[in-house]
């Protein structure tokens, strides 16, 4: 019963927040939206006993993936009125999308495909279980393959994005560190001279005979 | 008594358990700021407060009640509900995170499987408040300050992530009392030795994490004012402030519990039963966090800010690559079974 009511809470809420995600005209807030409906997707999925999976949810997309994220949009200058100027022209076609999407996402996610039929209510797993002992096994046994390929696609994709940004400038300063440390003191430091006293300046001397 | 509480409803009964955490950690972060004006005083030959009560000691509870009183002060422009909002944003993760944290064996608000993911999770989203706080003010010291910090965190949080890892990989387990149960034996057996490179990075980047100095680029008053809590006054600033000292004690404790073998006592096993004091007890688990509590104020008082590229260098190119080779030792000192740590 308290499982039920939470369910619908967070749902609510999840469902909300998407919709505030598309329709807010300042792009941080819709961000912040995202946000919120990241962090109740994952209570939806801790009250599906896939407590692993909701945390790292968290861990990933709210604590890592959308903080780059919210980086970005706050540096943009937006222009919210040029965003917002072609809204009438752009409408039908928009709304033709829209609706073709939507109805390929009906067609998919209905009863049939995830109806009570096809996915029977799985057994509740005992405490002793652990989530990600489970998943830990099946990902580096039955699904290794399909591991290895993503951590490669992923590898490329992080060379692919340094060698697009990589680039040298002859007018950047930076200081090899190591060569920093290796510095020697009062050797390329400082350097100490040797030099006879100077004579004291007469008003000094002046003054001191007055006292 | 027992028979009292038993009768309470499980809900009253957690919440009393909340507030049985939560009130001596609020007092624990007040007297902080108070032992860290003093120990920081004393450091540069200085008294520090010594005016409100006997040498000092009501200065907290004086700031408290000046903070109260003081007018929140809203920035013209300024987004207004985020900027309320950032604050709270601040140190909600910072006391939710204290639910999974074991005080002695057994002693948990809630024990859970994935306790040390939970922590993890939870220390990541304390980013929020400060880029919101950041963004919200309207201001462009505000706004730099919120940038810098959250380049930070993410870097940092990366290589804190690693060290967690190779304890998880050291002991088997990711709940905490399973952690510290791991620890189990003498002073040398805890995962400090074994996890020296990772012990000295988490507790590094932890540092880093609460935007503590040397690291407080955040803030640091001499380049940006405030960073970004310069708009905040009154109560609003004091919640920013709670939650960086509650996340230092977190830190500070959770550096005792992974690492230092949390409440288990360092003496040989012949000495636990002559006095209880001597025994594993949570009071060595508070004077382990309290240790590393001094280190944060001795650090501040001890080194200069770091410079931003420095910070970012040290996150990505030495702390990374680091945590990922110890993590690999870690699990090949597992395989096989390596004495006196996984001889069992």
């Amino acid at each position: 019963m308290a499982e039920k009511f939470l369910f619908y809470v967070f749902a609510l809420i999840t469902v909300w927040a998407s919709v505030m995600v598309i329709t807010r005209k300042n792009p941080v807030h819709s961000v912040l939206f995202l946000v919120l409906a990241f962090v109740t997707s994952a209570a939806l999925w801790v009250l599906l006993e896939a407590e692993f999976l909701g945390i790292v949810l968290i861990l990933v997309y709210v604590g890592a993936v959308m903080v780059l994220f919210l980086f970005v949009v706050m540096m943009l200058d937006v222009d919210l009125a040029a965003l917002r100027a072609g809204f009438v022209q752009n409408l039908p076609l928009a709304g033709l999308v829209a609706a073709v999407m939507a109805v390929e996402i009906l067609l998919i996610v209905g009863p049939g495909n995830f109806g009570l039929d096809a996915f029977p209510k799985p057994e509740p797993l005992g405490v002793e279980v652990s989530n990600t002992r489970e998943l830990g096994l099946l990902l580096y046994t039955v699904y290794i393959y399909p591991v290895e390929i993503a951590a490669v696609i992923l590898l490329l994709a992080i060379v692919a994005a340094i060698r697009l940004t990589l680039r040298r400038r002859p007018d950047n300063k930076a200081v090899d560190p190591a060569q920093q440390v290796r510095v020697r003191k009062g050797v390329d430091r400082v350097r100490l001279v040797k030099m006879a006293a100077e004579d004291v300046a007469p008003a000094a001397v002046d003054k001191g005979d007055t006292q | 008594m027992i028979e009292l509480w038993n009768s309470l409803p499980v809900l009253i009964q957690i919440l009393l358990k909340i507030t049985a955490i939560i009130l001596p950690l609020l007092g624990l972060v007040a007297y902080y700021t108070y032992a860290e004006r003093k120990v920081i005083g004393y450091m540069q030959v200085r008294i520090g407060p010594n005016r409100v009560g006997w040498r000092g000691l009501l200065q907290p509870i004086a700031d408290a009640v000046k903070l109260l009183m003081k007018e929140i002060v809203i920035p013209t422009k300024a987004d207004k509900t985020l900027f309320l909002l950032a604050p709270m944003i601040a140190i909600a993760p910072a006391l939710a995170v204290w639910a999974v944290f074991p005080f002695d064996e057994g002693l948990v608000l809630a024990d859970i499987n994935a306790g040390l993911l939970y922590i993890l999770a939870l220390s990541s989203l304390g980013v929020y408040g400060i880029i919101i706080a950041g963004w919200a003010s309207n201001s462009k010291y505000a706004l730099l300050g919120a940038l810098r910090s959250a380049a930070q965190m993410v870097a940092y949080e990366i290589a804190m992530g690693f060290a967690l890892v190779g304890v998880l990989v050291a002991a088997g387990s990711l709940n905490l009392g399973d952690i510290v149960m791991a620890q189990q034996g003498n002073l040398f057996t805890w995962f400090w030795l074994p996890l020296l490179p990772l012990f000295g990075v988490y507790l590094i980047s932890g540092v880093a994490e609460t935007n503590r100095a040397p690291f407080d680029v955040a803030e640091g008053e001499s380049e940006i004012v405030a960073g970004f809590h310069v708009e905040y006054s009154g109560m609003a600033f004091a919640v920013f402030f709670l939650a960086e000292y509650a996340n230092m004690v977190l830190i500070s404790a959770l550096t005792a519990l992974l690492f230092l073998g949390g409440w288990l006592s360092p003496l040989p096993a012949g000495w636990i039963e002559a006095n209880w004091l001597l025994g594993d007890g949570f009071h060595w688990l508070l004077l382990k966090t309290f240790f590393f509590m001094f280190l944060f104020l001795w650090l501040r008082a001890t080194f200069p800010r770091y410079r931003y590229d420095q910070i970012m260098r040290l996150g990505w190119k030495v702390f990374i690559p680091i945590t990922i080779v110890w993590i690999l030792v870690v699990a090949l000192a597992v395989v096989y079974r390596l004495p006196p740590w996984w001889s069992a």
